[in-house]
This record gives structure tokens, sequence and C-alpha cells, in this order.
């Protein structure tokens, strides 16, 4: 059953990899929620599946009895999970910040700290102009 | 939000929300639960109460500011990871104290306390206040 | 006006400006103290170990060579601080110039005591960086600036391949001691690698000492304050790549290449910057163009390896470094005192500077070659050298007659016609006698060389013999520094130097607008640098407008298209991995949703509404929740699910005021990069399936959680106690990215600032 999951992340890494693609930041949020998603799956697929038996130790054993789902893979998609929801916040709150302060979701159309190239362009021009005649 | 059944509802809700937090907090080490959990639980709990009475309302009823809260909860687990320290072991060993323990019975545990306890509501404290913090932030804001 | 009636600025102070003089003294009597014992043929040897896993040493050596540059750079240097801290008196920025001399001086000291490659290299940048910093002194001027930056980067590239030789021949070496290697004897001259060394080696040689076609820094580098002039020009910096070539001369020289390199490059350097020396009227200019003839004919001289080439060599080192540094000092002093530095306008000065037109006198006259000075013998001895020599005695007779007359005339026009000549213009303050802290240093340097001019036994001993000793090896045989050699034929074609000169100097001004006339018509590589550097700046630009473009979908697009491309280059490289597909134990249960995670992830990228978007992303996470309850993670899933309904919450929040999305219109090329990606993992996924799990800490954790860690709950015990350091770096990155958020939410509104 591995192989069904397998390819149920490819899926959701094409579809954040093209939501991210997209220019738009409200869908780039998206897309990031979708590939935190697809990355914890993959490190939970990743040690294998077993239904049926959480990693727990019964009352009055010293170890599971019989087979147990891995819980190493587990303790660390738990934190991932926690982790993600962090970066996820701050990356929403950076887009509304980004909606407040330059009234656009389009980052090709930002361009308070990074000139568009044009305008680049024109100015690096002008100084070595200046620089020549001297 | 104006909602009477949501108002009404979130009073308890919230309530029993904050005491399941706790209970899976605690149980934690043996069950389903712990720290994360439990302070994504308590959370959502205050998240649930601001949105029916609003975000001033919830920050009264926690009384204390999120951040503060989050970062207490940081310099607890710090704490339990300095207690081992302190006893000669290595960074973030495991301290247990069995109360009221037979010492003649190995499989008695009495009521274990432990570094490892404190640790788990440190990061519950975390949890909850940094979520909080943001949530709190962004709805004043919006 | 004199000095008493405008009395110079306070002083600068002990710290800044007396302590560097006394360090610069100090070192110098330190190093006097060794004369004995390199007088001897001995050497002084001293190293601790740096890299040893490289072999690399801060090893230092004493021998004749690196004496007599060390005590030309201590003793020139703290002369050059003497006079600095008058002729600087209260610049507000004395203290950096003294600390950035005093760091120069220093560095070329190690440069000139390394017996390692390495060490030496370290050195070879630190008089590169530091040099920079004093030509660039006066920071305020563009041309300063600009000067400075030409240096910095003629030398430093000259640098990088100074480098690339440098390790060559440590591995050609076998060793990067430089005692070690030359100890080895022929080992790099029949080196397969010998012609990319020499090539290298060179490089950094002949961008260092200004040789054609890397010579004009060095006269832009005359934007640096007189003193720093006159220490960079006469025994120092520039120097630096001519003792290279000597401290390497017995590994590497003796080849045809070399012979003819040097020769050609040395010769043709001495004879254009001569030239050029007489065009200029700005005696700082001149005297720079005088050094780079010295550079010119000390390469010229090195290419050779016959005992009177190496005896010139040593002589003529020694006595340009001494009236060089007292020619820029006088120039400095005429400067001070009258404001201006232009030939065609000075005049007159003898009666009111007689000590520093005495100091002139001397040192030009050793300048021009002429009796009892020491000029007259290193002359001579190159005179006798280029008769014999190696390559073609006509040539290198022919050039360096050709140069020592320029230079003849050279002498004249700094030194004979400010003193001694009408004045042909007006000066704009009254000139009057420098300082004793100013003509002190040329006067004694100049001093000096009429001394060794007359009593040449003084240097011949400790310096001369030792050196050609060390630059020729066994079987060295030093010449006698001798003023009265007999009728042979050096003396005659001094004689002709002294006609030809004559000549020149009479005839300099006409000759001058002749030159003028030709040099403002053929390209000058200094102007060709300001093009380089604009196209430089140019293509900079053009690059970061292609590759730096600003947008983020270009930066992801190109970020996502190289982990593609790079893993499927991987794969094809190394063969595809084994893949296994083993769908047993699919049950209804676990295909329902992942179809449902499929579904919502696809429904979240096509369409357009935000809600049904924020909806499909929930059924995503739920989707993804149940497939860790079913597959035996109820804390995963426990956790994933209140994070969802936390996201639901952040999301509709900042949607309230956010806009609607805009239509999103079908990209091929995202598609097609995000395809790749998608099918990449799957495959990488798949790969990892099909090898063998380790379960060695899985089953660590299982067995030590409960008798160890007393704990039930494996996931929390792994969390909490065996891996708690991890979970305190990761609770702690929470706090940050919490606090982060709070903080970008409470700045104040409005476009950024």
């Amino acid at each position: 059953m591995e192989p069904l999951l397998a390819i149920t992340i490819g899926v959701l890494i094409t579809c954040s990899v093209y939501l991210m693609l997209s220019g738009h930041l409200l869908r780039f949020i998206f897309g990031l929620v979708l590939i935190s998603n697809a990355a914890n799956l993959t490190i939970f697929v990743a040690g294998r599946l077993t239904e049926g038996a959480p990693p727990l130790i019964p009352e009055g054993a010293d170890a599971p009895l019989g087979e147990v789902a891995n819980a190493l893979p587990q303790a660390l998609v738990l934190t991932a999970i926690v982790i993600g929801f962090g970066l996820f916040a701050f990356a929403i709150v950076l887009v509304f910040r980004a909606w407040t302060s330059l009234s656009t979701l389009h980052p090709d159309e930002m361009e308070l700290a990074e000139p568009n190239y044009g305008a680049h362009a024109k100015a690096t021009k002008l100084a070595l102009k200046k620089d020549t005649t001297q | 939000m104006n909602s009477v059944i949501l108002r009404v509802g979130t009073r308890y809700l919230s309530g029993i929300l904050l005491i399941f937090s706790v209970y899976l907090l605690i149980r934690g080490h043996n069950e389903p639960g712990g720290g994360f959990i439990g302070g994504l639980t308590g959370a959502i709990g205050f998240v649930l109460y601001a949105i029916a009475w609003g975000t001033k309302d919830a920050r009264e009823a926690l009384r204390i500011l999120p951040q503060t809260i989050a970062m207490w909860g940081l310099l607890l687990a710090l704490g339990a990871g300095i207690w081992a320290v302190l006893f000669g072991d290595a960074f973030f060993t495991g301290q247990w104290w069995f109360a009221g323990a037979d010492p003649a019975d190995p499989k008695d545990k009495g009521l274990p306390i432990s570094s490892i306890l404190v640790f788990d509501i440190g990061v519950y404290l975390v949890v909850l206040g940094s979520v909080l913090t943001i949530v709190f932030a962004m709805e004043e804001e919006v | 006006m004199n000095t008493t009636q405008t009395p110079l600025p306070a002083g600068n102070g002990f710290l800044s400006g007396t302590l560097p003089i006394l360090i610069a003294a100090a070192i110098f009597v330190f190093f006097a103290g060794l004369i004995p014992t390199v007088a001897q043929g001995d050497v002084a040897q001293w190293s601790v170990p740096w890299i040893p896993s490289l072999g690399v040493e801060f090893a230092f050596l004493i021998d004749g060579l690196s004496l007599t540059f060390a005590l030309l750079i201590s003793g020139i240097g703290t002369l050059i601080l003497l006079y600095s801290n008058t002729y600087l008196a209260g610049h507000p920025q004395y203290a950096r110039f003294s600390l950035f001399l005093t760091l120069f001086m220093l560095s070329m000291l190690g440069l000139v005591l390394a017996d390692d490659l390495i060490v030496l290299f370290v050195f070879w940048e630190l008089t590169t960086i530091t040099s920079y910093l004093l030509i660039g002194f006066s920071h305020t001027a563009e041309k300063s600036r600009r000067n400075a930056l030409q240096a910095l980067f003629v030398t430093g590239a000259g640098a990088l391949a100074f480098l690339a030789g440098l390790i060559l021949i440590g591995f050609a070496g076998g060793t990067t001691s430089i005692s070690g290697i030359i100890a080895q004897g022929d080992v790099l001259r029949d080196h397969a690698l010998y012609l990319p060394i020499f090539i290298l080696f060179l490089c950094g040689a002949f961008t260092k000492s200004a040789q054609v076609p890397f010579h004009f820094w060095l006269p832009n580098a005359m934007a640096a304050p007189t003193p720093v002039s006159a220490f960079l020009h006469s025994a120092t910096m520039v120097k630096a790549g001519v003792y290279v070539m000597a401290r390497m001369h017995p590994s590497l020289a003796g080849t045809d290449i070399w012979l003819w390199t040097l020769t050609i490059f040395g010769a043709l350097t001495a004879v254009f910057a001569s030239i050029l020396a007489l065009r200029q009227t700005d005696l700082k200019q001149a005297l720079a163009y005088t050094t780079l003839m010295a550079l010119g004919t000390l390469t010229m001289l090195l290419g050779h390896s016959s005992g009177y080439m190496m005896t010139a060599f040593v002589t003529f080192l020694i006595t340009h470094s001494l009236y060089k540094a007292a020619l820029f000092l006088v120039v400095g002093c005429i400067d001070k005192s009258t404001g201006t530095r232009d030939a065609n306008t000075l005049g007159g000065l003898g009666r009111v500077m007689p000590l520093t037109a005495l100091a002139a006198a001397l040192a030009a006259l050793s300048m021009a070659g002429l009796p009892p000075f020491i000029g007259f013998i290193a002359k001579e001895l190159a005179y006798a050298g280029s008769v014999g020599a190696a390559s073609s005695p006509v040539f290198v007779t022919v050039m360096a007659l050709a140069a020592n007359a320029l230079m003849f005339a050279v002498a004249g026009i700094v030194a004979l016609r400010p003193f001694w000549v009408a004045p042909g213009g007006t000066y704009t303050r009254e000139p009057a006698e420098v300082p004793w802290q100013m003509w002190m240093g040329p006067l004694l340097l100049a001093g000096l060389g009429t001394v060794f001019g007359l009593v040449p036994a003084l240097i011949q001993g400790p310096f001369i013999n030792s050196t050609v000793a060390g630059l020729m090896g066994a079987g060295a045989d030093p010449k006698t520094l001798k003023l009265w050699a007999g009728f042979n034929l050096p003396l005659y074609l001094s004689l002709s130097t002294f006609a030809l000169g004559l000549l020149l100097y009479l005839s300099h001004v006409k000759m001058r607008r002749g030159l003028e006339a030709v040099f403002t018509r053929v390209p000058s590589l200094d102007r060709g640098w300001d093009s380089f550097l604009a196209g430089l700046k140019a293509l900079a630009a053009w690059q970061t407008g292609v590759i730096q473009n600003g947008s983020l979908t270009f930066y992801l697009a190109a970020t996502f298209s190289t982990i593609a491309g790079g893993l499927i280059l991987t794969m094809m490289i190394s063969g595809m991995p084994f893949i296994e597909v083993n769908f047993e134990g699919l049950t209804w249960k676990t295909a329902t949703i992942s179809v449902l995670v499929a579904a919502g992830a696809i429904l979240t990228t096509v369409t357009n509404s935000r809600i049904a978007a924020v909806a499909a992303l929930g059924v995503v996470g739920i989707g993804i929740a149940l497939m860790f309850i079913v597959f035996s993670a109820p804390d995963v899933a426990i956790t994933q699910l209140l994070v969802e309904t936390l996201v639901v919450v952040l999301v509709a929040v900042v949607m309230l005021r956010l806009p609607a999305m805009t239509r999103l219109e079908f990209n091929a090329k995202h598609a097609a990069i995000s395809g790749a990606m998608g099918a990449t993992m799957t495959v990488i996924i798949l790969a990892v399936l099909s090898t063998p799990l380790n379960r060695r800490l899985s089953d660590y954790f299982e067995i030590a959680s409960w008798p160890d860690a007393y704990g039930r709950n494996i996931v929390n015990v792994i969390l909490v106690d065996f891996r708690a350091l991890d979970t305190f770096g990761e609770v702690a990155v929470v706090v940050v990215a919490a606090l982060s958020a709070y903080a970008l939410l409470r700045t104040t509104k409005g476009p950024a600032a």
C-alpha cells in the first residue's frame, strides 16, 4: 500500500509547486501548506506503515507486545507539523503585511526593495557615464 | 461573532477544552497526548472564546500576555534540562522522583514526578502561548 | 616668510606620532645587530608550525638578501615615519596614516623574511591591502580612490596567478619551505610543470613590480601622500616583485625562457619608462617613471646569472632605494615649501633651502651615475655584466645605455632645475627651508649613497657578497665594488652615457613637446582600464538583471527546475534505482483516503474561489490526519487535526481583509516543472521503500521506553526524554516564529519607510 501513498505525495508535490509558481501570494501560502503536508507524509511513509498497532506499551509489559508502528518517524512528524504551523503563521502574516503596505498580492509587482530591471539598468548606465567622464 | 448559541456554548466548551488539554498533557507520557497536543487543544479553547466573544475578552480570560506564557514555557523547558545538569547528569537527562512508592517493590512507581513532566509542561506553555500570540494579534489587526 | 613665522601645527602625539618611529627604529637596530652573523655567511632561521597537516610553517629566514631588504625597509621606514610626522603634522587622520604605514612596513618585512611559500603569500597580500589603504589615503578625492583601486586590482589579480604559481612550486618541490626547495637544486627547472610555474609566478612578480604591460598602476599610485610614494616606490611595495624573483632565482633562473623573458620585459620597461619620465612636468610623476626604469633594469639584471649581473643587481637595488627615497622626500619638501611640484614653475630654491638642495644634489648625482657616488659603481657593474650578457650583449648594452642616459637627464630635471635655475613662474607662497625632521631623512639617505660610493667595502662584505652567494649558490663569484676599475669598456660606456644624457637634458623641453604630441595620440592602457571597468560594471548590471531580476516566480521556477533537473540527472547517470511496486495490503479505506487527499490538492490548485480553496485544503489536512489514524499514529493524527483547525482559523481571519483571487491562467511551463518535481518525488519514495528499513533506533526506543524512561507512549518519550534537546530547539523555533509574526503585525502601518 506504500506505493499508493508515494503517488499521493507526488500529486501533493505537483499541486504545491504549481501553486507556489502561480505568482499570487495567497496561492503561494496554499502551496506552502500542501508541501508541508507532503513532506510530513514522506517522512511517515519512509518509516513504513503498520495498521492497527500504535507504538504504546500496554500496562504490565516492559515492551510493546508484537510488532508496533515505527515510533521514530511519528515523533519527527509530530514536531514537524507544529513547526510547519509556525512557518505557515509567519508566512501568512507576512502576506498580510505585504497587502496592507503595498496593496498587492502579486510579488512581481512589489518593487519597493528591488527596483525593476528597466529602471535598474537605466540607473546603472547613468552611473557609468558619470564615472567615465571624470 | 454575534451568535448567542455560540457565545453560550463557548463558555462551557472553552472550559472543557482547557481541562481536557491539561488531561492530555498529563497522560501524554503513557497514552496518546503530551505537551504539543495539550498546548494546541488549550489554544483552540481560547481561540474559540476569542471568535465568540472577541479578542479583548479572550485576553482578559487569559490574564497573562500570550507571548509571556510562551517565554515562561521556554524557560521552564530549559530549566528541566538544567535540572539534570545540577544533578551531575548530561543536559536534559530525565530526573525522577517516585512519591510514596514502596522501595521494596520495583513495580510500584507511586506518583512519579519528573523533570520530564516539567519539560512537557514547558512545551505545553510554549505551544499555547505562541499560537495565541499569533492568532490574537492577527484577529486584532484585521 | 619662514617656518618660525608659520609654526607647524602641534605634533601628532606620542601614540600615533612618536611610537611608530621608535618601533621602526627598534626593528632597524635589531636587524643591524644581525649584520655580523650574515656577513660570515650564516643564516638565521626561526619557525613555528602553522598548518601541520599541510607541512606549512611560520618559517622565517634571514640571509643576505632578506637582511638587505629588511634593513632598507626598516631604515627607510624609520626616516619616512619621522618625515611624515612633520609633513602631515596635525592631519586629522594621522593616526590612521601611521597605523597603515606601520602595518605596511611590517607586512613588507614579513614578506622578505618568510621562508614558506604560504607565509610568503600571506604577507604578499598584506602588502597589497595595506598599500591599497595607503594609496587611497586621501579617500575624499575620487582620483585617489580610483587609483588605489587600480593598484589593488592589478596587483590583486597578479596575486591570484602568483598563488597558483606558489602552489605549483610547492607541489613540484614537495615542500612549501622555500629554503627546502632551493636546496633541491634543479627540481623546479627539470619539472614538467616548469612552464606553468614560470608564467604564473612572473604574472605575480610583474604586476607587483609594474613591468610593462602592467606598469600603468604605478604612476597613478602617486595619488598617495608623498612620504607614502617615497616608501612604496623606493625600497618596498614595487620591489616585492623583484624580491621574489631574486628569492626564487636559484631555483627558477638559468633557463632560456627565464633569460629572454626577463631581459626583454625588463629592458622594454626600463627604456619605455625613461622616455615617459622625460615627458612629465610633475616632479613626482617624473620620479614615478624613473622607478619603473629601475624596476625594469633590476628585472633585466635578474634575467641573467653571471657574477657581474648579480653583483650589479644587489648594488643597484641598494643604490636605487637610497636615492629614490631621498628624491621623493625632497620633492615632498619642495611641495611643502612652495606649494607646487611643477618643473616649469620651480627654480632658484638652492639659496632658500640649502640643506634640501644638498640632499637633492647628492641623490641626483648618484641617480645620474656620476663618480664618486654608489650609482656610478652600480652602473659600471651593470655595463660590465651587459657586455658579457648571456642573452644578447648588444641589445642589453644598448638598452641599458639608453635608460641610463635618460636617467641622467631626469636627474637634472628633478634635482638641478628646481634649485639652481631661475624660476619659470611665481610661487603662491614664500619658499623656506623645511624643519629638520624633513631634511634629515633625504640628507641621510643621499649621504649614505655618497659614503658607500667612496668606501664600497662597507656594503661589500655584509650585503653584496652574502646576497650574491645566496642568489648564485655554490660557485658564486661576487665582483668587487670599485670606483676605479681602469680604462675599460664600461668606463667608455659611462662616458657616452654622460654625453648622451647631457644632450637629452639640454633638449628636454623641446623633446617634451614632441613626446606630448605622440603620447596623446597612442591609446593608453590607463584609459583602457577605465573602459574595462565600465564594461565590467555593465556586464554585472546585465547579469544581475537576468539572474536577480526580482521576480519571485522566476526564482522559484529556477530553484525547482534545478532540484528536479539535478535529481533526474543523478538518476540517469547512476542508473535508475531498484523499484519494487508492491500494492499488497491495499484496502478500500486507504485507497479512498488517498483519492480524497489527491482530489483536495487538485481542487485547491484549480479553483479560483478562496472559500473552495480553504475547504479543499481542509480536506487534504483531514485526509492526512485519517491516514495517520489508520496507520497507527494517534499522537500525530491529533496534532494534525488541531493544527488543521488553526490553519483554517488563521486563513479565514486573514481572508477577511484580502481581495478575491484573480483567475489563474494555465501555464504549461510551470505545469511541466511541477509535474517533474512530483514524479521525481514519487520515484524517490518508491526507491526508498524498495530498500530494507533499518529499525535499530526504533527497536531501542521500544525496549528502553518503559524500563529506562518510565513512559508507555513511545512517541512522547522520544519527544520529551530521548530527544528532549531537539524538541527544545523546535519549541524555541515556534516561539521565535510567533514573536516575529507578532512584531511584523505590530509595526507601523503603511508603506515601509
